[in-house]
């Protein structure tokens, strides 16, 4: 077995019915993993940029960005080196936790509290994958009742 | 002009020059027979599944080198095709295949003779369209054509709702194609030519390893200049067949799973593998990790995905193989053809060691023999299509292919049942050569029903049923893996095959012996209309040599030597 390495690769493809499907429907044809995929317009243009988050070896790897680039609405593929990734995550806590302790930890992670209700609180941190992975690991202590993520986003240096 | 959507559809095949479509028509695409009804600029073909209309237009494709063209309705108009788009996809066959859906406002509610089309033929076309304005179906239609027949080919799919057809447009057909995201890569990199072709000077042991892909490029005779210039020895793939004519002495044979003795050795034995439109198929390497173990690899394709997919090119050369080839020969100088003596005698001892044959044992006819003498009576005359199955790889072995365009198999998807109605398409596009059809008893069953096109539109396909009672090659690999366990393979139970063809208005034989043989096949070709001839063949007789799956190509099941009567 070749070594298995995370991968971040970004498509910039035409935005029209379908191109989305073509793009999954590669990967689960194909047998490629996808750890996380995101995707919007890009401003003031007919594309859409998508960030997928992906592993395999370096033959897989390339085979995934050629076969990519096979699909017809596809302009462009970058298999990213050097890069800054970010991702988000929110959170929701009971109120009861300590907010004072939450509200600290998330300031550390580029986060802070966006709304706190009669029962609940809820938060977000943007940060690097790893460190939001961190960040959830941290936070059990305090109850967490839901956790979403949005998987990552990214541009080269 | 201002014209409906299924008038556009007749203006785009007529503007696209084409002169054949194969189709079934149903309520969803009603309006577009309607126009057909009325037109007169190409003919269309009714055939009687709508699988077979699929192979037809790729038969007809694959013997013209032009886009074939297939209509069909909606639901399981659409449903029955998806295997014919599948094989035409795997063996990279150009197609544009054009399905009626429901209007647009039945979309998506379950209505009768409803599926997601475009959903279903997403995995199994190069690209696909559903229409939703008919203002876009101009450039929708000239786009298909461009995306089939351009880069690798392959089948375009072309989904048009019922009231997209009916709707009213500004047709004008004139316009340019443009798609900035689709830029196939045709002229390969000069350097990387220079290298491979110093490469190639620099090795003791060059092979080429001819695909399929000269034929899509129609490259054979620029590969011929080649391979002569060079005096390097070539293996062709199944689907390469006819590259090289059958007496070329540069020709080792056929590689892989059922290849020769030579050729697979050659392939173990080489230094320097030039991979011609080739893509390294499973059936063709066996096991991956021996595959031309000790040698470079210089991979000339199109599609840079086949290139290192499999195995890792050195020299890999994107581009269209006519164009790379032709550069080649600029530099063909620099290889010296007399530095490859030792090696091409090497690998003519390997055929004399043991050459592609078979023994004639025993009384009944043995299926090679008669593949060899439909090539001895009708050589260059005939294409030759074929099913799926032992006949199969008996005609890719012995039948003596001497041109490009004459060998139509359906190789990549293996589908049983491909080769008549392709062998239609092939009669279709090729009148003046005969067209046989090479089938297997199983095979045959599993579109007969187009004896009723054949016979309609005077399509006098002639079907060589080599008859031996089973379902040849996967009671191959019983015998031979299973201990001799034939499940399910035992077809003792038979139709009438003559009295099959004759129920359809065509002709039958049943063959016993080779006189009958010669004398059912002069008639048949006579006749001119289409026909079964059954010929009872041993029943027991396997394919060899053979590869087993995963095994090592130089680690060959071979033919029992034995005494040649």
């Amino acid at each position: 077995m070749e070594n298995s390495e995370r991968r971040v690769i970004s498509v910039i493809v035409i935005n029209e019915s379908s191109v989305l499907s073509r793009i999954t429907d590669l990967f689960s044809a194909r047998g490629y993993n996808i750890t996380s995929l995101t995707v919007a317009p890009i401003p003031e243009t007919k594309y859409s940029r998508l960030t997928i988050v992906t592993s395999g070896s370096v033959r897989v790897i390339e085979q995934i960005t050629k076969q990519l680039h096979k699909l017809i609405p596809i302009l462009r593929v970058y298999e990213h080196a050097d890069l800054v990734e970010k991702e988000m995550a929110m959170v929701k806590f009971p109120a009861s936790e300590n907010i004072a302790d939450i509200s600290t930890l998330c300031e550390a992670y580029n986060g802070k509290i966006v709304n706190v209700g009669e029962n609940i609180i809820i938060v977000m941190v943007a940060d690097e994958p790893k460190r939001i992975d961190n960040f959830l690991k941290l936070i059990k202590r305090y109850n967490p009742k839901e956790i979403v993520k949005s998987g990552a986003v990214a541009l080269e240096r | 002009m201002q014209i409906s959507g299924a008038q556009m559809v007749i203006e785009a095949l007529i503007a696209e020059e084409v002169t054949t479509v194969f189709g079934y028509p149903g309520g969803a695409i009603m309006n577009v027979y309607d126009e057909i009804y009325k037109q007169d600029g190409f003919q269309h073909i009714l055939t009687r599944h709508e699988q077979a209309a699929i192979h037809a237009a790729e038969g007809y494709s694959k013997a013209s080198g032009k886009v074939g063209v297939a209509m069909i309705t909606s639901g399981p108009g659409f449903t029955n095709a998806v295997t014919g788009l599948a094989d035409a996809y795997m063996d990279s066959i150009p197609l544009v295949v054009i399905s009626g859906q429901v209007p647009m406002s039945l979309i998506g509610t379950d209505a009768f003779q409803e599926i997601d089309a475009v959903g279903i033929s997403r995995s199994c076309t190069k690209h696909n369209y559903l229409v939703t304005d008919a203002a876009d179906l101009p450039r929708i239609l000239k786009e298909a054509f461009h995306i089939a027949a351009t880069g690798r080919p392959g089948p375009v799919h072309v989904d048009i709702p019922k009231d997209v057809t009916a709707q009213i447009a500004e047709f004008d057909y004139s316009i340019d194609v443009s798609l900035e995201t689709y830029k196939p890569h045709t002229k390969g990199n000069p350097r990387q030519i220079k290298k491979a072709m110093e490469a190639i000077a620099n090795s003791k042991r060059p092979l080429f390893y001819l695909g399929g892909g000269i034929i899509n490029a129609n490259a054979a005779y620029e590969v011929r200049d080649l391979v002569h210039k060079t005096g390097i020895p070539a293996v062709e793939t199944f689907m390469a067949r006819g590259t090289l004519s059958h007496d070329d002495g540069l020709l080792v044979g056929m590689l892989g799973m059922h290849g020769s003795y030579a050729s697979n050795m050659a392939m173990s034995e080489t230094d320097m593998v030039i991979a011609l439109g080739a893509r390294f198929d499973d059936r063709v390497t066996g096991k991956l990790s021996e595959f031309a173990k000790n040698a470079g690899v210089i991979h000339v394709d199109i599609d840079p995905a086949s290139i290192s997919k499999l195995v890792n090119a050195d020299y890999p050369i994107v581009g269209d193989v006519k164009n790379v080839v032709n550069e080649m020969l600029e530099l063909v100088g620099r290889v010296k053809s007399e530095k490859y003596k030792a090696w091409r005698d090497t690998v003519n001892n390997f055929d004399e060691l043991h050459p592609l044959t078979y023994h004639e044992d025993t009384d009944r006819i043995k299926p090679q023999w008669v593949v060899e003498r439909v090539g001895q009576l009708l050589g260059d005359d005939a294409n030759i299509s074929t099913d799926v199955g032992q006949h199969q790889m008996w005609s890719g072995q012995f039948y003596p292919f001497s041109r490009p365009r004459q060998f139509i198999s359906s190789g990549g998807l293996g589908t049983m049942g491909f080769g008549f109605p392709a062998a239609m398409g092939v009669k279709a596009a090729a009148p003046e050569k005969t067209s046989i059809n090479f089938t297997g008893d199983g095979s045959i069953l599993m579109n007969c029903q187009e004896l009723m096109t054949a016979v309609e539109k005077k399509l006098p396909v002639i079907n060589i049923i080599l008859n031996n009672n089973f379902l040849g090659m996967v009671r191959q690999w019983q015998t031979l893996f299973y201990d001799k366990r034939h499940s399910e393979t035992d077809l003792s139970t038979q139709p009438d095959f003559v009295k099959l063809a004759e129920a359809f208005g065509g002709i039958g034989y049943r063959v016993h012996t080779k006189e009958e043989f010669d004398a059912a096949l002069k008639d048949a070709v006579e006749k001119d209309i289409v026909a079964f001839i059954e010929v009872i063949v041993e029943r027991m007789e396997n394919v060899m040599p053979m590869v087993p799956s995963g095994g090592s190509l130089f680690n060959m099941m071979l033919l029992e030597k034995k005494e040649v009567k």
